[in-house]
């Protein structure tokens, strides 16, 4: 089980709600990749087109943990309202506190993700911060208390997998919380990776809900993150220089 | 009645008191939202309780994809 704060999990795949074409696509592949926790933002409302779809109007949320990202906040004042919104409409049972800190990249602002991360866990929230690789700022994180820390894959969106596996290991190493591997992530050989590098968990989106067919792409990425976990469990064989020869190299009969 | 909601002034009929009767107003009443005025988040109770007043801000949320 993957314990964050008071809550058990039996999946290790978190999903993210973006992107989909259909909100059917979207239901379908949620069910497909056993996700037991979704994550989605918080927008201003269309007021003037009552008509306007909720992606979750056709979803029974009740089987799934929310977690509500503070996506679009650059400060951590800003994140922290965006969490005590979300808290407010009871869709808050975990916050992603993720505050972006350059255009381009979408890379987090470290200073402000660690002033946000403080605050909403005095608030009482259950704080899990979307982080670079930053192996200090990892530790920092988790010496305020953090429930989980979530350090990317690579930038959001871009699907290029774990460019940093030798800073990812060290957060790994060190770490005393569940560490969610989110953002990034591009095909089901990186969510495996992930988890065979001891990650607790995955967090994805783009990688589902871009897939030519995304409902096979969850069932993937769902099998992925079981496959990588038992790997890294089961303790990888070491990898030699050499070639050594898996078949016996007496007892050959000969022509 | 002069209101800044989600950042945009809006005329308001005077008939209009409450956030709960200007939810009812633009037809989103039954959708999960969240209200803030003048910087406070409202809970569902204090949307019913809460008068509106003449250059009042208003913030409404919702929830969309995210990842």
């Amino acid at each position: 089980m993957l314990n964050i704060g008071k809550f058990s999990f039996a999946s290790r795949l978190f999903l993210g709600t973006g992107k989909y074409k259909t909100a059917e696509v979207q239901k379908q592949a949620v069910e497909a990749s056993e996700t037991e926790v979704l994550t989605f933002a918080v927008r201003r409302m269309n007021i003037f087109d009552s008509s306007q779809p909720d992606p979750f109007e056709d979803m029974d949320l009740k089987g799934y943990r929310l977690l509500p990202n503070t996506a679009g906040a650059k400060t951590a004042e800003e994140a922290v309202r965006i969490a005590r919104m979300a808290d407010a409409a009871g869709m808050c049972d975990m916050i992603k506190v993720e505050v972006i800190g350059c255009d381009k990249t979408l890379l987090p602002d470290p200073v402000e993700t660690l002033k946000a991360s403080e605050q909403l866990l005095k608030e009482g929230f259950t704080v899990l911060a979307y982080t670079s690789d930053d192996v200090v700022l990892a530790r920092k994180l988790q010496e305020l208390g953090i429930h989980a820390i979530m350090p990317g894959a690579s930038p959001i969106g871009t699907g290029l997998g774990i460019v940093n596996p030798y800073n990812l290991a060290h957060i790994i190493e060190q770490a005393v919380v569940p560490v969610i591997v989110d953002a990034g992530i591009g095909s089901p050989k990186d969510a495996s990776y992930a988890m065979e590098l001891g990650a607790d968990g995955v967090l994805l989106n783009t990688a589902v809900a871009g897939a030519d067919q995304p409902v096979k792409m969850a069932e993937a990425m769902k099998l992925a993150v079981q496959a990588g976990k038992l790997g890294h469990e089961a303790g990888r064989t070491e990898k030699k220089f050499y070639a050594q020869a898996s078949s016996p190299t007496e007892g050959m009969s000969q022509l | 009645m002069k209101l800044t909601i989600n950042g945009e002034e809006q005329q308001i009929p005077e008939t209009v008191e409450s956030v709960e009767q200007l939810l009812a107003h633009f037809n989103v009443a039954h959708k999960k939202s969240v209200v803030e005025k003048n910087g406070e988040i409202l809970t569902k109770p204090e949307q019913k309780e809460s008068l509106l007043n003449e250059n009042d801000r208003l913030e409404i949320v919702h929830f969309v994809g995210g990842g």
